[in-house]
């Protein structure tokens, strides 16, 4: 593992070295650490780059660790990552990626993850991403995130991108069956000429099934966002779409959301807000005695906390 | 404490909000502005607290010409302002605006207690944020216990009593003792009521831009009471005839 992964990973899983449990360390497409544990087994695919993960069902309160890291330019990394929770599982699953350029070339990382959640399985994903290093090649972070999830289970997605990565598509699939629940947590702030976008898609086709799609972001200098949620009720279910975004200086954000209510019992929400901090907001941190600049980063700190 | 020396402010379409105002709060006083709306009320407290710019005039502050001073400086001189709407913040919690008022580290139970001084319970509230889904009474009771934590030399009220919900009136009234007893501050606050302006020390009465009145307590409150507010009115003959 070199110095710069080892940076990386503490900036995106809070890893200062390996950590207990099960985990998965790739390093410019390889692999830089592994372990398995006795109900958590990961294993190297056979046919393409990436790994299985195979959690037994019924284990509870463990945590897999599968940070990705490119440490300099001209690397294109494309990764498929495979999760299979076992019924009544409870697991945590932290899955960050840092890119560090250090040259002119570009350098990206696609991560393919797909999530298969048995019978009331539950995981709380956890995703950060980051883009670091002096060098000028673009940071480019592409993650597919796909989601079945059985009768009565939950995944909670954390996803947070705050810095240095100046090109970013993510497209998020759930297919949710009966008494399923997906939520979905997502912080992006954007600076200098960066883009992020973002496509949500989700079908409910399980009876009493929902999905809660939260997107806070904060667009700055000339950078450009688009947030577009879909989302497909098919039988009786809820779902709820937000997206809330601040723009300063020259940033633009769009939000486009399309839902489908394919049944007379599906009840869909689409919230959205755009707009720049609200003076009073400055005005009353000023009375407190911060500085209009000490205000609007404590504003941007609270909304993408 | 405070002076104000022939304070004039208007609006874009040149009406005249505050005209000509000459105003000295003293060390320690308790003053109440008064009178009808729209006159002249809020914006008296904005330009004290730098949110407005007065067109003439001077303001002093211990001394100090604080007229070109930003709302931070004056923050920073002692200046408190508790909002008469008070202003909703996602993801900053009720602690982490507390502390923010108080200008740093606070021990949790002195975080409670200014907390319990306003009448809510710090550990259902400790962690809330301070948005939408607070009500107006209780963002009201948070603006106020950040004006406890913030301790200012001089820290102005506006309208106080609006939007206090479920909660009574002499707490209100204690925490104005309190924050008295225990900063040794001066208080002003805007205030239609009357239990309010039974504790000042002084009121001043406020309309069409204008002082009309201002005295002890004793002098005044009890012309106000007697209904002869429309005295103080410099437009008394325009209703009068109405």
């Amino acid at each position: 593992m070199n110095e710069i992964t080892k940076e990386l990973l503490g900036l995106v899983s809070d890893l200062f070295g390996a950590p207990d449990g099960a985990y998965n360390i790739r390093e410019d497409g390889q692999c830089a650490g592994r372990q398995s544990t006795e109900h958590i087994q990961i294993n190297s695919k056979t046919d393409k780059p990436g790994i299985d993960i195979i959690v037994q069902p019924e284990t509870k309160g463990e945590t897999v660790y599968i940070p990705a890291c490119v440490t300099h330019s001209d690397v294109n990394d494309l990764v498929y990552n495979d999760f299979y929770i076992g019924d009544d599982a409870d697991v945590t699953v932290v899955a960050g990626c840092g890119v560090h350029t250090d040259g002119e070339e570009e350098s990206q990382h696609n991560g393919i993850h797909r999530f298969f959640l048995g019978k009331n399985a539950r995981v709380k994903y956890i995703e950060k991403h980051i883009g670091v290093g002096e060098g000028t090649g673009k940071r480019v972070i592409n993650p597919r995130t796909y989601v079945d999830i059985a009768e009565g289970g939950y995944l909670e997605m954390d996803t947070t991108q705050i810095k240095g990565v100046d090109s970013t598509n993510r497209v998020t699939r759930g297919v949710l069956g009966k008494d399923a629940k997906l939520v979905v947590k997502e912080k992006i702030m954007t600076h200098g000429d960066q883009t992020a976008e973002t496509n949500f898609e989700v079908d409910l086709n399980g009876e009493g099934s929902g999905v809660d799609l939260i997107s806070r972001s904060v667009a700055r200098d000339h950078s450009e966002q688009v947030f577009r949620s879909k989302i497909n009720g098919n039988t009786s279910c809820s779902g709820h779409s937000e997206c809330d975004a601040i723009i300063m200086d020259e940033g633009v954000v769009s939000a486009i959301p399309e839902l489908t209510a394919n049944h007379v019992d599906a009840a869909l929400i689409h919230e959205a807000a755009i707009g720049k901090i609200a003076g009073e907001q400055i005005i009353k941190l000023m009375t407190l005695g911060l500085t209009e600049e000490e205000a609007e980063a404590k504003i941007i700190e609270g909304f993408l906390k | 404490m405070l002076e104000l020396k022939h304070v004039s402010l208007s609006v874009d379409d040149g009406k005249e909000i505050l005209k000509n105002i000459d105003l000295t709060i003293g060390d320690g006083k308790f003053v109440v502005i008064t009178g009808p709306n729209g006159g002249g009320k809020s914006t008296l407290a904005k330009t004290v607290a730098g949110i407005l710019s007065p067109a003439q005039g001077s303001l002093f502050f211990d001394g100090k010409d604080i007229t070109n001073c930003t709302i931070t400086e004056r923050a920073n001189l002692g200046i408190g302002y508790a909002f008469q709407q008070p202003v909703r913040f996602k993801g900053i919690t009720v602690r982490d605006m507390i502390r923010l008022a108080a200008g740093g580290e606070l021990p949790e139970s002195q975080l409670c207690t200014y907390l319990c001084d306003v009448g809510l319970c710090a550990k259902d509230y400790i962690d809330r944020e301070l948005n939408a889904s607070l009500s107006g009474g209780e963002i009201k009771r948070i603006e106020i216990a950040m004006s406890l934590a913030r301790k200012s030399k001089l820290t102005i009220f506006d309208e106080p009593e609006a939007g206090i919900d479920l909660w009574s009136f002499q707490n209100l009234i204690d925490v104005f003792r309190k924050l008295r007893r225990e900063i040794q501050g001066s208080i002003l606050i805007i205030s239609h009521q009357e239990r309010i302006l039974e504790i000042a020390d002084e009121i001043v009465v406020l309309a069409d831009g204008q002082i009309t009145a201002q005295g002890p307590k004793e002098e005044i409150l009890p012309k106000l009471l007697k209904g002869e507010s429309c005295t103080f009115c410099p437009r008394q003959e325009e209703f009068c005839h109405e």
